[in-house]
């Protein structure tokens, strides 16, 4: 039904019929006004998480932002020292491990490589999905690529990771609360695990929906949104990153 | 509910579970909302009832609570402020009403995410319990205000309830922010993504304007709170330092160093500021509603009323410091934030002038929800205008932390928007339940409500003149205050009469629901699209089709038309506007 | 109804109004040079909010009277607003609430832009729960240094502050319990606090300012008349915050240094 292209938008004739004529409404409609199934159909929904994907990455960032002032603030605040008549500073910076979170970078960045791979595998699936209900036509059997599976499994090993990258902050004696920027490096990556935990939550729910073989059409607007959330995941880490190494 | 064909999402549902539990339909939802906040705002009246008995009679001992200690009146007033602005003004207009009647008067069959709204409702019941729960624990809930200003409030020995109990207080708080980014997401893709053709968003009836800005201002400001709550969890138990400074509690080393109170303030009142709004916004947007439905008439200026609220909106991100002049903060900001501070008072003048507008060449109907709506109006006024007096800093010298501060907010949010809220229960009654309240019962409680909460409030500003500190748990060890007591005594008595008129109310509200005069479809005459649709709604609103939408919300009175209202489905009027 | 609403709309406002005009319950004398500009701009922009809440509420009442449908069946009078009236009416609020706040800038400037003069008399005061603690730097001009580790709320006085006795300007230091200042000369304050924030307020001097933890906050003022002003403290700081009270006394400059010396004299 509806094209596929990168944007998915319902067909034109929908949204621009009766918009501007006067004509009084018929009463107990639904006899095939197509306005009642434009709500409900596959592009609709899709269109309208993608809004609601949009809207939410609003607070995340303000979640993020306020982080960001926040150490803004505490890097440059004096305070008074132990005798109370001297104002100092007492930010220090902490010797992050930028190794291990450049590898982590990369894993990411390859998890939404992997991602959009699927993105896009799910997106065709549903277009082709009407087709398989024609007898006479074969798909063929070639297995697709595991490109959403691969993406769980990179996502776990960008946590297992940053799990390292704590420990190893711990063994040389940066905790939580051994000083300001420490606390903020623990508090920015940890929130943003958080995050992309729920983003992995996300993909299990689209692997089980698959496995169970309901419609293709909820999992794949999920996939989509989940798509999108990842990749914002992605560039907020960058720019968590870029914050402690140069600003830290 | 009317067992329904629909080729949507979901048909009607079956079983108790479904319908009335973990029910998908906005209206169940918005009812659900409606009455946590019904029972939240019994809590926050019976903690300030009590607090009103410990201020005037302060050794008195109550019936099986015993004696009321300072540390527990600071615990009734912090958890009393904290219930009633999240759980009754956030909730009740917005994901009470806001959910109910969003997508019908925009023409929509349901919210944009039915599961989501669900579970924000299912979420902030939680918030509540644990809330709620912090008087349970040991210690009792927290007495460092709603406000919780660190360190008082970073640190668990900084007094009794400082421990277990502020814990859950923040984690109540964290909960319900999640919930209500989980509202706004809904309502604003709901108004963006399903108004029904002809509905653009200059018919949009002023309701939905409030209903969609609110969302926008909890969007931006609900992640602020959020990450206030994180830094203040973390301080108060891992050991970091983004409040606390280097000091001592009790003679004892905190074991912080280098945080800063200051950035509490900040953080918190980056959200704080616009929360008040979105309490009141609402409440704007029903007033309008009401106030044109009653007076027949088109309400004044509406485009003028879309923008002021837009600039409410905008500003109120743009003045949190007039909470803080006399914090420490740099006077240069006090400044800038007290200009910013005077011009958000113009859009709400602005609207003011409209609602004049429109009563001017009425022909006013006093229902009860009208009744409600001009009180509204009223003390929207009078709680305004003490805003220019906080407003300069000059001046916050003397009235900061006094009960001048008390007076301007209950008059505007815990009067006016609870005006907002009657006027609404009232307006929209026979819609939800499909029979009317007893209208003779509620003029009483509309005059109980009036001329009580004027009593009240009124009188806090003079106290404030005369320098009475906030938050003081007696008045007996200070002696400038003793000459105020007479003034306390007349607020505590007046409390009790206003309180046991709430009673009435929900008598009305109860036995009305069961055995009040069956409404019918339209009993106001009103225009908009929820009183073109069947008492009570179908489970899809419109009955399986689409409404389309040929006139603005507002058209009352119209000349030459048959009758003196225009529903927003009627014909297209031949003056197109 | 409607006659009824704007009678109690209408006696609401004369009440109110009339406890404010009447000053029953107000400001307490003014005893600072201060206190004249900041009650001539109380009394502006009660003036200008006064006339604004009078006229507003006496028009809502009025209206709802006149204009109540009284069974003619006539309209209402069908309009959607006034693009004209809009802007003027935003002109003219902007104009009044914008201006009312310029006014009172320059009082805010004197106040709070510039920082005590030489020659002040300095007091440093400390916040903990929940009392009030004074200090005069002595004979040296110098505060001594205080340490977070030697303060004992229990001790009061020095001990309360945590005077470091290793430093040799912590000797001389006058720690008191009621702050003494001589009239008519500027005093410079030092806002501290211990723990949580308290603030510092006297109502009498027209004077308010947080103690916040880890700042040490300057401010001035000048008493200019003798007598005796009650402190309370107004910032939430714990159970005690209700009694956490202190006293200023405002004595000629004799009496004061009089006073100081033999404070000091007991150092020695």
């Amino acid at each position: 039904m509806a094209a596929l292209s990168p944007t998915i938008a319902p067909p034109e004739s929908v949204t621009s019929r009766g918009g501007r004529d006067n004509r009084p409404p018929v009463p107990g409609g639904g006899d095939g006004d197509p306005g009642d199934h434009r709500r409900d159909d596959f592009a609709s929904r899709l269109r309208r998480s993608r809004l609601a994907f949009v809207v939410a990455v609003v607070p995340i960032s303000m979640l993020f932002v306020s982080f960001t002032s926040a150490y803004i603030v505490r890097q440059g605040l004096p305070t008074l020292d132990r005798s109370g008549n001297l104002l100092v500073h007492d930010w220090f910076p902490v010797p992050l491990p930028t190794a291990l979170f450049l590898i982590n970078t990369g894993v990411l960045l390859a998890s939404s490589v992997t991602l959009e791979r699927a993105r896009r595998q799910f997106a065709r699936r549903v277009a082709l999905q009407p087709l398989h209900s024609i007898p006479g036509i074969s798909m063929g059997t070639s297995r697709d690529f595991p490109w959403l599976a691969l993406t769980i499994v990179l996502g776990f090993a960008f946590l297992a990771g940053q799990g390292l990258a704590w420990r190893r902050l711990a063994a040389e004696g940066f905790f939580v609360a051994s000083g300001p920027s420490s606390s903020f490096v623990y508090l920015l990556t940890g929130t943003h695990a958080v995050h992309l935990f729920c983003g992995i939550v996300a993909l299990l729910v689209v692997a089980s929906a698959v496995l169970w073989r309901r419609s293709l059409e909820s999992p794949c607007i999920l996939v989509d949104i989940t798509a999108w959330y990842w990749h914002f995941m992605a560039l907020l880490w960058i720019y968590i990153l870029a914050l402690l190494e140069f600003a830290g | 509910m009317v067992a329904q064909e629909f080729h949507g999402e979901h048909g009607a549902p079956q079983g108790f579970i479904r319908k009335y539990v973990f029910s998908l339909d906005h209206k169940v939802i918005g009812i659900q909302y409606y009455f946590l906040a019904l029972v939240a705002v019994f809590v926050g009246m019976f903690l300030s009832l009590l607090m009103r008995i410990h201020l005037i009679w302060p050794a008195a001992s109550l019936p099986l609570l015993g004696e009321i200690k300072p540390e527990t009146y600071l615990s009734l007033l912090t958890m009393h402020g904290t219930i009633m602005v999240f759980f009754v003004l956030t909730t009740a207009p917005q994901s009470g009403f806001g959910n109910y009647f969003l997508p019908i008067q925009i023409g929509a069959p349901d919210m944009a995410f039915p599961v989501l709204n669900m579970l924000s409702f299912w979420t902030t019941f939680v918030a509540f319990v644990v809330m709620v729960s912090a008087f349970l624990v040991t210690g009792g809930a927290p007495l460092h205000g709603w406000t919780g200003y660190a360190p008082l409030s970073a640190l668990q020995s900084a007094g009794p309830g400082e421990g277990l109990g502020a814990d859950l207080w923040i984690i109540s708080i964290a909960i319900f922010c999640v919930a209500s980014l989980m509202g706004a997401l809904n309502f604003i893709t709901t108004t963006l993504d399903m108004r029904a053709r002809g509905m653009t968003l200059m018919r949009m009836p002023l309701t939905c304007w409030a209903w969609f800005i609110t969302a926008i201002l909890g969007l931006l400001a609900f992640g602020v709170l959020l990450s206030a709550g994180i830094l203040l969890l973390m301080d108060r138990n891992f050991g970091t330092s983004f409040f606390v400074p280097l000091g001592t509690i009790n003679g004892q080393l905190t074991g912080h160093r280098g945080g800063s109170p200051l950035l509490w303030q900040h953080l918190f009142w980056f959200f704080g500021h616009p929360e008040v709004y979105i309490a009141i916004l609402p409440g704007m947007g029903v007033a309008s509603q009401i106030l044109s439905t009653f007076s027949r008439k088109p309400i004044f200026g509406y485009r003028a009323m879309v923008y002021a609220m837009l600039s409410i909106g905008l500003l109120g991100f743009m003045v949190w410091g007039h909470h803080m002049f006399m914090s420490g903060m740099s006077p240069y900001s006090a400044f800038a934030f007290s200009v910013m501070t005077m011009a958000i008072g113009v859009p709400s003048a602005i609207k003011t002038f409209n609602w004049l507008g429109t009563l001017w060449h009425g022909r006013i109907r006093f229902s009860a929800p009208m009744l409600f709506a001009i009180g509204f109006v009223s003390l929207f006024v009078s709680g305004g205008l003490s805003g220019p007096f906080l407003a300069q800093p000059v001046l916050d010298i003397q009235l900061h932390d006094t009960w001048f501060v008390p007076g301007h907010f209950h008059l505007i949010m815990g009067v006016a928007a609870i005006f907002g809220i009657f006027g609404a229960t009232y307006y929209w009654f026979p819609k939800m339940f499909g029979r009317m309240m007893s209208e003779t019962i509620a003029k009483w409680h509309f005059w109980f409500s009036f001329i009580g909460t004027y009593a009240i409030f009124m009188p806090m500003h003079y106290l404030g003149m005369a320098g009475h500190p906030r938050r003081y748990s007696q008045l007996t060890e200070v002696a400038y205050l003793a000459p105020l007591m007479p003034v306390q005594k007349f607020i505590t008595y007046a409390a009790f009469v206003t309180i046991a008129g709430q009673f009435i109310f929900v008598w009305n509200l109860f036995s009305s629901m069961r055995s009040g005069k069956k409404a019918v479809d339209n009993p106001w005459e009103a225009t908009t699209l929820e009183w073109t649709v069947a008492t009570p709604p179908p489970h899809d609103n419109f009955g399986g089709h689409t409404p389309v939408v040929h006139n603005g919300p507002y058209e009352y009175g119209v000349p030459g038309a048959a009758r003196d209202y225009v529903m927003q489905t009627d014909p297209a009027l031949v003056a197109a506007h | 109804m409607g006659l009824g609403l704007l009678c109690v709309i209408w006696l609401i406002t004369l009440l109110s109004s009339y406890f404010f005009i009447a000053k029953k319950w107000w400001l307490p004398v003014g005893a600072s040079a201060s206190a004249a500009a900041i009650d001539h701009q109380f009394a502006v922009t009660y003036v200008i909010v006064g006339v604004v809440f009078v006229v507003a509420q006496m028009a809502l009442g009025f209206l709802v009277w006149k204009y109540r449908a009284d069974g003619s069946t006539g309209r209402a009078g069908y309009s959607h607003g006034s693009t004209k009236l809009e802007i003027l009416w935003t002109t003219l609020t902007i104009i009044l609430f914008v201006g009312l706040n310029l006014i009172g800038s320059p009082i805010w400037a004197a106040e709070r832009f510039r920082p005590a003069v030489d020659g002040a008399t300095r007091v440093e005061v400390t916040g903990m729960q929940f009392a009030w603690y004074f200090r005069y730097p002595g004979p040296d001009g110098k505060f001594g240094a205080t340490r977070p580790e030697l303060e004992d709320p229990s001790a009061g006085g020095e001990g309360a502050l945590g005077l470091d006795p290793k430093d040799p300007s912590s000797k001389d230091d006058v720690v008191t319990g009621v702050m003494e200042v001589p009239v008519d000369r500027e005093v410079e304050l030092i806002l501290r606090a211990h723990d949580v924030i308290h603030s510092f307020f006297v109502p009498a001097l027209r004077f308010k300012q947080d103690a916040v933890p880890g700042l040490a906050i300057h401010m001035h003022f000048t008493p200019i008349q003798i007598g005796t002003y009650e402190i309370a403290c107004a910032e939430l700081c714990g159970l005690g915050h209700y009694k956490m009270h202190g006293v200023v006394k405002v004595v000629s400059q004799n009496e004061f240094d009089q006073w100081l010396a033999a404070r000091e004299a007991d150092k020695q």
